[in-house]
């Protein structure tokens, strides 16, 4: 049945593709091939090497070793430039819009058709509604990109490439900033896409998204390709182990709780962002003790500024904090640490450690002017240094160097070790940001185990993300987040993605059951 | 085992900056007809040739290794102190006018209380800057100059007027004896004075500090990343001010040290630009309390060295160069190292996802 490899069978053959990194194998013999006019799914964990087998393709890397073969031919890449001739675009993660022009001026930049030394908006006007009519990418041409929304500017992304004609288009992953219904909406796009005869290719790690819209997936773990798979013959189980190299937990296994008494109790809280404007506009919400509430939404509805407030890090200046009893509204970050909160912020390399101290230093981060870490103003080497080798034990950091920088440690171990620290000063209230960005599936499942265990201690639980299968799988209760309010109070088990996907979009939780019940 | 690696490294980079920088210093005495043998010779018997020429150089060492400290201390926690200058020269003019009127004092308080006012003014002239940046977020390197210029003239007006006496430079009084630093040493007119002991006190009271207790680890978490700091519920605010206190404390000291060693009085000239060399000093000692010692040491070393040089008609700018590629050379090596780290950055983001 093996038939001899002919490039022409693919749009997109990448052959034996090797390149090192120093101190890395980012690509060790990797073969990537992508038929015409398929979906083509690349997975893989943080480090994989999917980005740099697809810059590889885009004409920013090149292969230390192997072939780039696009429709039957070798090329050559020496830049982007070569690579958007061959017909291949790239929609990358974070947009390169310019937000003053409007949509068909971002769409032409850079490849303005001209009349003599006058740039013909008009002509490309047009073009681009025939563009945008013809594959389903419903756009307003004439509005400014700062107008419109996330999921529009995508599409502004994805026509940019075909209106350069290209014919394979490389989308890193695509859904991180959607809501469910947009999500939906792209993956209609691309359906339609692939009807015209495009082939694309989809970066990304959410096994649920392979599933839904994908052709065929290529699996990568460490540079090298684990797999290669037909999604109708796989299922996520098998692409998360062929990722991981071991079986994955993929969701996490919940009792029902019991909660006890009230901890935290906010009332009317109104925070400012950093240009002076409201962006938590009266939010009133209540955790007890043994409960995980979430909040769902998209990234800059306020939540950023409602934990802020809530830990000490940026002043409210209206409403009511009230924390086991105590009228906390304001106090510094301190004084809440002191009175039994614990922070476990969105960025890490921001808030949660000082990179160039030892882990050792960032394991007391908080406690460092406490005993026992701290006697009259002299900290004791010992007993830190004892401390922090049995915190790395207890949450399996590695490696278990308590001298060495935590700037060395990787993302998933730095993780680690914030939350360790946390969970380690016995908070009864504790706020938990973004705690799975950027980590692989393994330390996800080991972050969401803690978080249950957290909960199972009796301990406040605080969640706020923007992954909304993280807040509807460890939540017991979750309020939905919009333009600084709250659109709704749900438990997860009495709702629906869809309905989730409405109120994140701004509808009220009665207007989504009115409108759900109506249809 | 790479701690120990890094030790060497930093002992080495600094030794063969001095190497190069000489050699490529005897390039120019060549060029300018010299021999550089010959005028090395002579510096390092200027340096080190005889008691009074080590006494010598420990005289010009001691204010540096304090000026050092202070900048270092600054660096550490994130603040660019470029103020020592000025810090020094008020902590010499009120520790002078306190020590004047100290007569009937006996020396075991006389001294102290000298020291204290010195290092209290300093402190308190340098807090004003980090009061600024802390509450206003006035850049510190910006305020500390002008505050320089403030301390400058205010010195030069007070031995001009209210406190002059003599002729010739303007100077204020005598200090009273019993505050004077008793020397160590005596040769010919040249005095060694205890000053030296003063310094190698307080690099190691800074080591202390910054390695030892939750006051270092608090300025040192504010200098590295404020954000965390804030987060861990350390106040910004108040160590940017308690920083720039405890380096003009320093620069202070540094002042006090030298009028009560040295010069015996105040004058304009006490200072010298002594305040600005600790930025050279930390920047060789690479901020750490021993290598300033160090770095202090050979600054100190090259000046007076450059004195005996000159006899054989090499300018005492050669030394200058020679200090100045030594700085250059351990500044680049942190341009090196900073390209270094760079470029692994990039190579991740380069090797892995978004």
């Amino acid at each position: 049945m093996e038939r001899e490899f002919d490039p022409r069978d693919y749009a997109v053959a990448m052959v034996g593709i090797t390149k090192q990194f120093p101190g890395v194998l980012a690509n060790d013999n990797v073969t990537l091939l992508v038929r015409k006019g398929e979906i083509h799914a690349v997975v893989g964990e943080n480090g994989a090497g999917k980005t740099t087998l697809m810059n590889q393709l885009y004409g920013l890397l090149r292969p230390d070793s192997g072939k780039i073969y696009v429709f039957g031919r070798e090329l050559n890449l020496k830049g982007p430039r070569d690579a958007i001739n061959a017909g291949i675009g790239m929609v990358h993660q974070h947009f390169m819009l310019v937000d003053n022009l409007t949509v068909a001026e971002n769409i032409v930049l850079g490849s303005e058709t001209r009349r003599g030394v006058i740039f013909d908006l008009r002509q490309a006007r047009m073009r681009v509604k025939e563009l945008s009519e013809s594959y389903g990418l419903m756009v307003d041409v004439d509005a400014k990109i700062e107008d419109i929304p996330v999921g529009m500017q995508q599409r502004v992304e994805i026509l940019k490439t075909l209106y350069r004609g290209a014919e394979i288009l490389i989308l890193d992953e695509p859904t991180a900033v959607l809501t469910p219904q947009e999500t939906e909406e792209l993956f209609e796009i691309l359906r339609k896409l692939r009807e015209a005869g495009k082939t694309i290719i989809f970066i990304t790690h959410k096994l649920n998204e392979v599933m839904a819209v994908t052709d065929r997936v290529t699996v990568m773990r460490q540079g090298k390709v684990t797999g290669n798979l037909i999604t109708k013959e796989t299922n996520p189980r098998e692409i998360a182990r062929l990722m991981v190299g071991r079986e994955v937990l993929l969701r996490v296994e919940k009792q029902p709780n019991e909660p006890d008494d009230v901890v935290v109790e906010v009332e009317d809280l109104w925070v400012k962002d950093n240009r002076n404007l409201d962006a938590v506009k009266g939010v009133s919400f209540y955790v007890r003790a043994g409960e995980i509430v979430g909040i769902a939404g998209v990234a800059g509805n306020g939540q950023t500024e409602l934990v802020e407030a809530l830990t000490g890090l940026r002043k409210a200046h209206k409403g009511k904090y009230m924390l086991l009893g105590q009228d906390v509204t304001n106090l510094s970050a301190r004084e809440l640490r002191l009175r039994g909160l614990a922070h476990i912020p969105e960025d890490r390399h921001k808030y949660g450690l000082v990179l160039d101290f030892p882990n050792y230093y960032n394991a007391i981060l908080g406690r460092h002017d406490q005993e026992p870490f701290c006697r009259s103003s002299f900290l004791d080497h010992d007993v830190i240094l004892k401390y922090t080798k049995e915190l790395f034990e207890t949450f399996d950091v590695r490696p278990r160097i308590p001298e060495m920088p935590s700037a060395n440690l990787s993302g998933g171990n730095q993780q680690k070790l914030v939350v360790a620290r946390e969970m380690s000063s016995r908070p009864k209230f504790i706020v938990i940001s973004q705690p799975t960005r950027g980590l692989d599936i393994g330390a996800i499942e080991y972050i969401h185990k803690t978080i249950l265990r957290l909960r199972d201690e009796n301990v406040a639980v605080l969640l706020v993300s923007m992954e909304l299968d993280e807040v509807m799988s460890l939540s017991d209760r979750i309020y939905v987040m919009y333009e600084g309010r709250f659109t709704g109070e749900v438990r997860p088990e009495e709702v629906t993605l869809e309905e989730m996907g409405l109120m994140m979009a701004g509808h009220t939780w009665e207007e989504v059951r009115g409108t759900v019940a109506t249809r | 085992m790479i701690k120990s690696q890094q030790r060497i490294y930093a002992v080495l980079v600094p030794l063969l900056s001095v190497i190069i920088a000489l050699l490529i210093a005897a390039v120019v005495i060549v060029l300018v007809g010299n021999d550089p043998l010959k005028a090395y010779w002579e510096m390092l018997k200027g340096a080190f040739g005889g008691a009074q020429e080590i006494a010598n150089t420990v005289v010009k060492t001691t204010p540096l290794i304090l000026t050092g400290l202070a900048v270092g201390f600054g660096f550490r926690a994130g603040v660019f102190n470029i103020g020592a200058e000025g810090q020094m020269a008020m902590g010499a003019l009120f520790s002078t006018m306190v020590a004047m009127n100290l007569g009937s004092m006996p020396s075991v308080f006389a001294i102290p209380i000298t020291l204290l006012v010195g290092m209290g003014v300093g402190a308190g002239w340098a807090a004003i800057a980090g009061a600024l940046k802390a509450f206003t977020g006035a850049h510190e390197v910006i305020s500390t100059i002008m505050l320089n210029w403030i301390a400058y003239y205010l010195g030069n007006y007070m031995v001009a007027a209210p406190l002059a006496v003599g002729s010739g430079t303007p100077k204020s009084p005598e200090i009273a004896p019993s505050a004077k630093l008793p020397p160590l040493l005596t040769v010919h007119a040249t005095e060694l004075t205890s000053g030296i002991i003063i310094a190698v006190i307080a690099a190691v009271v800074m080591y202390v500090i910054l390695e030892k207790t939750s006051v270092g680890y608090e300025v040192k978490a504010v200098g590295f990343n404020p954000y965390a700091a804030e987060y861990g519920g350390i106040s910004i605010a108040k160590n940017v001010v308690l920083s720039m206190a405890i380096s003009g404390a320093l620069a202070g000291l540094a002042g006090a040290v030298e009028a009560m060693g040295v010069h015996h009085r105040y004058l304009g000239a006490l200072t010298a630009g002594k305040g600005f060399d600790g930025i050279s000093v930390s920047l060789i000692g690479q901020n750490n309390p021993i290598g300033i010692i160090f770095a202090a040491f050979l600054i100190g070393s090259l000046r007076t060295g450059s004195n005996a040089m000159q006899f054989l008609g090499v300018s005492k700018h050669v030394v200058m160069i020679v200090q100045g590629i030594v700085i250059f050379l351990v500044a680049a090596e942190r341009i090196v190292r900073t390209i270094m780290i760079y470029l692994r950055f990039r190579r991740r983001e380069a090797g892995m996802e978004s």
